[in-house]
């Protein structure tokens, strides 16, 4: 479905109108350097994420940004700006981790939910709704009590927070795939399906299923999003990732509070604009997808005054 | 003639009035108990979850007893009975209103609740009216200026709203307006002294603005007004992007209906047009999905009342996390799934009220 | 007297991603004080672009040039709706020219009363002084409009009221605000040919009582027959001809309009003669006292759509099933086809009781109303049409499947190109035609057509039901058609049963059902239906007038 959405880019680029493209494209750029800085990382940052001292000097404790530290050092002696690079490898982690826990039990959920019907969609969505009611970032702290306890490592953290997503957005995918199932399900060309006499397993597979999918990509960007947004928010309230298991930029400006009300801020602004910028790159993708499958846009690359049935028919 | 002034035989006729009103009532009555289910499901879940981990006394004290102390403590709390006995009587207590006891500091759960309830209260009010106040009218212009420049700033700033945690924007303001500009407070609900002015004064609502508006004390209301606007700000915008969001997608929805145009062919103005044609069925999907949002919201609050150290529900959830005081935090997270249950009701009840489709 | 209207030489392009795409080429015409005239065209061809043209309501992506000039009447039009100031054409709409539009249930506002929705041209245009005074007004045009209850309805909301009723409280609108000049965009196509008689009559008085002049756009040639004096007919952006509606009847000078005529089924003389079907062997479909319920919600009483119906179908026979909306028609052949479950009554299908449906598969084909949406979009057309043959026939192997859906397309006359093109690709027409090939995969003994033509044009109607007459003579499968089209069923159907609130009300051969009804619904039915020639539609219409009369009083 990625490869998808990858695939799709250059035709929609070129296609796309004025606004759309431009927050299309932003989004691309901002994904694109996110995912770059992720995958280079260790030759990027000019330090460890934990490490505390050079040779044998400490960095020391809130010092200024200068030529050693760019973007000066934390109270606890870190430096700022490799922190916040070796981030975004836990951002990413984050939203595939996400992803692969959310996309498949939301998709095959909803489509069988939604084609089967009767007690087991009643009792899904009843379940699906009450979980969608309720506040991710809760949702998320209960999860990660019950799978680290609250103290983490990297993988128990990236685990708690890919857990905590995954149930307030498995629920998602149940809803949207479930509605366009049903949606597909009234199609006519599913009922020629069934007067011809197809088992339901392919018509779910080869007819409904195919044509539900459409409007997943845009969930996977909110997702994405969304999974930054909760391990942020997680690691705010201290029940993130411990800062010598992982960089996490949620961690960092929950221990920059303090420092904000000191008048120190290169603290606080690097992982934050780092949060910003991931997020503002997936969503401004998600917006720029969505513009460009607006009917309206639609109709407007199909002519009005193209030659349909009356003037082009067969012969 | 006579075909003119009668209709087709057997044409759908509107129903009675009284059986209109019948409808609805009924609608209300089924909507309403679909709050119990949802309550509790969720309770249940945050129930099982928690016991997953173990007992609250352990987690708590875990690394501070020894474990003669711990087992007596355990069953002093009765939590070595049997699970589901435990359940059950989490349930009963509930129903009556009895959240538990706090493990680390012995305090009755419901206590906490009403302490630090109306602070929370106070906040999410504000952040509400802030969204309101900006969200609305901000997604009317983009709407109206639909794929020009003022719809393509508002977009980027409500998208700018949404991607950016609210605890960073909250950060922000204080860095900007407390700690550089010093206009504004950077923490808390109320100076030291209004706090105790406050506290001093006989009923007490627990709300400040009412209490000070109450006591008739201007340096109290200024202060307390003084200490709202960044939480207020910081919450309610994330609130605000949403929103604008939503009444954007609906309004350009409705603008482009054909009953629009029917009012447009009839010469009506085009303000009006938005105002009064537009809006109202824009409405209806808006407080529907807003609903939805109120979870977001409590979130929302979490964060920033432990970022402003406003001393409300979210601030103590915070603080019973980091004590693992998981009894405690059980209790303020099923409050929540109540309020979040009993609010989603409330905004049926307001859709039903403005869409006549439902009413009748 | 002048002219209310003049259209002078109109251009339409619109802003496409692929550049400037022309909806109107220069488009000149007038309409006279209390004249009508129709516009008339098949999709695509322009008419409702001009028509909004006239009210300036074209989207943002249009690019628009020459004159749309309305008067009043009494003298030149001199007022250009393109160039007009935003206040004067604000001043200009619901005064000088009103629109209806096809679908009364979106063109009224949800959440607003009707008095509220009347009143607010009233209020634009600073009418009728008082708010109370607006109200009176408005409960008065809708009395004159012949809504019952003016004074009730008025304070309903748009979904309390019928069809026909929204639309007459849209046309109640249009005339409130004492307009020349009423521009009806399909006014009756999306009612039931009842209603539409109504509507007719109602717009006939518009212009009889009111001195209303319309411009009337429609692609159904009996409505023009029936109402229009002049008409203007458009093919693709051009107007090919104009000329006052009898003389174009009976000689049309273009050959377009003499093609389009040529399509129309005209009901009343089409008959088919074929040999009687072979009335011995056992019937295809049999129905015996069949009851079809829609289930309701949340313990509400369910809908009873088709109400102790029974019927045969025998071999190599086209059963013709008629009726309005709502009648139960379609469920009928969902239900022979096992997509809806029968609640009580017999159903046989090839002499045996439908079980659960996997029996019959594959001796069924099916046409679905919307070529459109009746195929997966993401499989080829080949795809689709060979899906039969791969779930009943893998036996035969990918390369013999594949020759014998291109057999099938062939049978169709879908040129062999089409096949590996995916369905929007298609016309409508090409689709049901591809939707044809698909339903006769299998050799089907039965089958059901759902109306399979009203999504079409009329020319391309006329040319899949000539396809569909040749199919059924050389394949020789019984078929059950559903249509809300008199003249259509006539065209293609040995027998027809009329279908009324779930019953059958007269069954029989065609040419006697149509053409000398017994049963009081049949002759409303058969008197409502404007036949597309204007000598013979007056004399109808004088006759069905005391038809449709007698009907309201028996009802």
């Amino acid at each position: 479905m990625t490869l998808l959405l990858v695939r799709r880019l250059p035709s929609r680029l070129r296609t796309g109108a004025g606004v759309q493209r431009a927050m299309l494209l932003t989004g691309a750029v901002l994904t694109g350097l996110f995912v770059l800085t992720a995958a280079l990382g260790p030759l990027a940052a000019p330090y460890g994420h934990a490490q505390l001292r050079e040779g044998a000097d400490l960095f020391g404790s809130q010092q200024h940004p200068d030529g050693a530290h760019p973007l000066g050092t934390t109270i606890a002696g870190y430096d700022v700006l490799s922190r916040t690079i070796w981030g975004t490898r836990t951002a990413l982690l984050i939203i595939v981790a996400a992803l692969l826990l959310s996309v498949l039990p939301g998709t095959v959920l909803g489509l069988v939910s939604g084609y089967l019907g009767g007690r087991l969609d009643r009792l899904l969505v009843g379940l699906a709704d009450a979980l969608y009611a309720f506040p991710p970032l809760l949702l998320a702290i209960v999860v990660s009590i019950v799978i680290s306890g609250g103290r983490s490592s990297l993988a128990g953290g990236l685990g708690a927070g890919a857990c905590s997503v995954a149930v307030s957005f498995v629920p998602q995918y149940f809803r949207v795939v479930r509605a366009e199932v049903i949606r597909v399900k009234a199609e006519p060309f599913v009922d020629a399906a069934r007067v011809i006499g197809t088992g339901p397993w392919r018509i779910m597979t080869r007819h409904v299923l195919r044509n539900s999918v459409r409007t997943l990509p845009l969930i996977f960007t909110i997702n994405a999003s969304e999974a930054i947004l909760t391990l942020a928010g997680l690691g705010f309230l201290g029940f993130g990732i411990e800062p010598d298991s992982g960089a996490e930029w949620g961690y960092d400006l929950n221990r920059a509070v303090a420092d904000v009300t000191s008048g120190i801020w290169w603290t606080a602004l690097p992982p934050g604009l780092g949060i910003v910028l991931t997020v503002l790159g997936t969503t401004l993708l998600g917006e720029g997808l969505t513009d460009l499958a607006d009917p309206r846009l639609r109709r407007r690359s199909g002519t009005p005054a193209a030659p349909t049935d009356g003037a082009g028919d067969d012969e | 003639m006579s075909t003119l002034t009668q209709e087709t035989p057997g044409a759908v006729t509107a129903p009675a009035d009284g059986a209109a009103g019948y409808g609805l009532a009924r609608y209300l009555v089924v909507r309403f108990l679909l709050i119990i289910p949802t309550v509790l499901i969720l309770v249940s879940l945050v129930f099982f979850l928690m016991r997953l981990t173990g007992d609250p006394v352990s987690a708590a004290f875990g690394d501070r007893l020894t474990p003669d102390q711990l087992q007596a403590k355990i069953h002093q709390a009765g939590y070595d009975r049997p699970l589901l006995t435990q359940y059950l009587d989490y349930l009963r207590s509930l129903a009556t209103g009895d959240f538990g006891h706090t493990v680390t500091d012995n305090q009755p759960v419901s206590h906490v609740l009403t302490t630090y309830g109306a602070a929370t209260v106070e906040l999410a009010c504000y952040a509400l009216l802030v969204a309101l106040v900006v969200g609305v009218p901000l997604g009317m212009v983009a709407a109206s200026y639909r794929d020009r420049a003022p719809d393509a700033a508002l977009r980027l700033f409500a998208i700018l709203t949404y991607a950016t945690p609210v605890f960073f924007v909250g950060l922000l303001l204080k860095l900007v307006f407390a700690v550089r500009l010093g206009w504004l407070p950077s923490s808390g609900r109320a100076g030291t002294g209004v706090q105790l002015f406050l506290q001093d004064q006989t009923s007490t609502t627990g709300i400040y603005l009412i209490d000070a508006l109450r006591s008739g004390d201007g340096t109290a209301i200024a202060d307390v007004l003084r200490h709202a606007v960044l939480p207020a700000v910081t919450l309610g915008l994330l609130m605000a992007g949403v929103l604008l969001r939503l009444v954007r997608t609906n309004l350009i929805g409705t603008l482009g209906a054909d009953y629009v145009d029917a009012a447009r062919s009839r010469g009506v103005a085009p303000l009006r047009l938005v105002t009064h044609h537009a809006t109202r069925p824009a409405l209806i999907p808006v407080v529907t999905v807003l609903g939805l949002q109120v979870a977001g919201l409590l979130g929302g609050a979490v964060l920033t009342e432990t970022t402003f150290e406003w001393k409300g529900l979210g601030y103590e959830l915070a603080h019973y996390l980091t004590a693992r005081d998981f009894p405690a935090v059980q209790g303020i997270v099923a409050l929540f799934a109540v309020v979040v249950a009993v609010t989603n009701f409330l905004v049926d009840v307001v859709a039903a009220l403005i869409d006549p489709r439902v009413r009748y | 007297m002048s002219d209310l209207l003049r259209v002078e030489d109109l251009h339409v392009d619109f802003a496409t991603d692929a550049g400037q795409a022309p909806a109107v080429r220069g488009v000149s015409l007038s309409v006279a004080p209390g004249e009508v005239l129709a516009l008339v065209g098949e999709s695509g061809s322009g008419k409702t672009v001009t028509a909004r043209s006239v009210l300036g309501l074209l989207p943002g992506t249009a690019t628009v040039r020459g004159r749309v000039l309305l008067g009043d009447g009494t003298r030149e039009p001199t007022e250009d709706v393109l160039t007009a100031s935003a206040a004067r054409l604000r001043a200009l709409r619901g005064t000088h020219a009103a629109m209806v539009f096809q679908e009364p249930a979106t063109a009224l506002n949800p959440v607003l009363t009707i008095s509220g929705q009347l009143t607010e041209g009233l209020r634009a245009h600073g009418r009728g002084g008082s708010r109370a005074e607006r109200r009176a007004l408005a409960v008065e045009w809708l009395g004159r409009v012949g809504i019952p209850d003016p004074a009730v309805r008025a304070g309903h909301y748009p979904h309390q009221l019928s069809g026909g009723q929204k639309q007459r409280a849209v046309i109640a609108m249009a005339l409130a605000l004492g307009t020349r000049l009423i521009v009806a965009d399909e006014p009756t196509t999306a009612l039931d040919v009842t209603v539409q008689a109504e509507i007719l009559e109602l717009l006939h008085r518009c212009r009889t009582d009111f001195g209303t002049a319309v411009l009337l756009i429609t692609h159904n040639m009996g409505v023009v027959a029936d109402l229009a004096d002049r008409v203007a007919v458009m093919r693709a952006g051009r107007v090919v001809e104009q000329a006052p509606t009898r003389q174009l009847f009976a000689a049309p000078a273009h050959p377009y309009t003499r093609e389009l005529l040529a399509a129309v089924p005209d009901f009343g003389t089409g008959v088919r003669e074929r040999p009687a079907a072979a009335a011995d062997g056992a019937p295809v479909v049999r129905a015996g006292r069949l009851v079809v319920e829609h289930p309701g919600r949340l313990g509400r009483r369910g809908f009873r759509a088709v109400d102790g119906v029974s019927f045969e179908i025998r071999p190599g026979e086209v059963l013709g099933l008629v009726g309005e909306s709502g009648s139960g028609k379609t469920t009928i052949g969902r239900a022979i086809a096992g997509l809806t479950p029968v609640t009580s009554g017999e159903l046989e299908l090839f002499g045996a009781p439908l079980t659960r449906r996997r029996g019959s598969a594959g001796r069924i084909g099916y046409v679905f109303q919307d070529p459109a949406t009746s195929f997966d979009p993401l499989l080829t057309i080949a795809e689709s049409v060979a899906e039969p043959l791969v779930v009943h026939r893998r036996e035969l192997g990918a390369k013999e499947i594949r020759a014998r859906a291109g057999a099938l397309l062939e049978a169709v006359q879908l040129p062999r190109g089409l096949a590996d093109r995916y369905p929007h690709e298609l016309s409508g027409g090409q689709r049901q035609r591809a939707a044809l090939a698909r339903a006769l995969a299998l050799r089907p003994t039965l089958l059901v057509a759902d109306e399979p033509t009203s999504a079409l044009d009329v020319s391309v109607q006329a040319k899949v039901l000539d396809l569909f007459t040749e199919l059924q003579r050389e394949f020789g499968f019984a078929a059950l058609f559903v249509s809300h089209d008199l003249a259509v069923v006539e065209r293609v159907a040995d027998r027809v049963a009329v279908l009324h609130r779930g019953r059958i009300v007269e069954e029989g051969l065609t040419g006697l059902v149509l053409g000398s009804p017994r049963d009081d619904y049949t002759r409303r039915l058969v008197a409502a239906l404007p036949v597309p020639d204007p000598v013979r539609q007056a004399r109808r219409r004088r006759q069905a007038s005391d038809v449709l009369e007698e009907g309201v009083a028996g009802a």
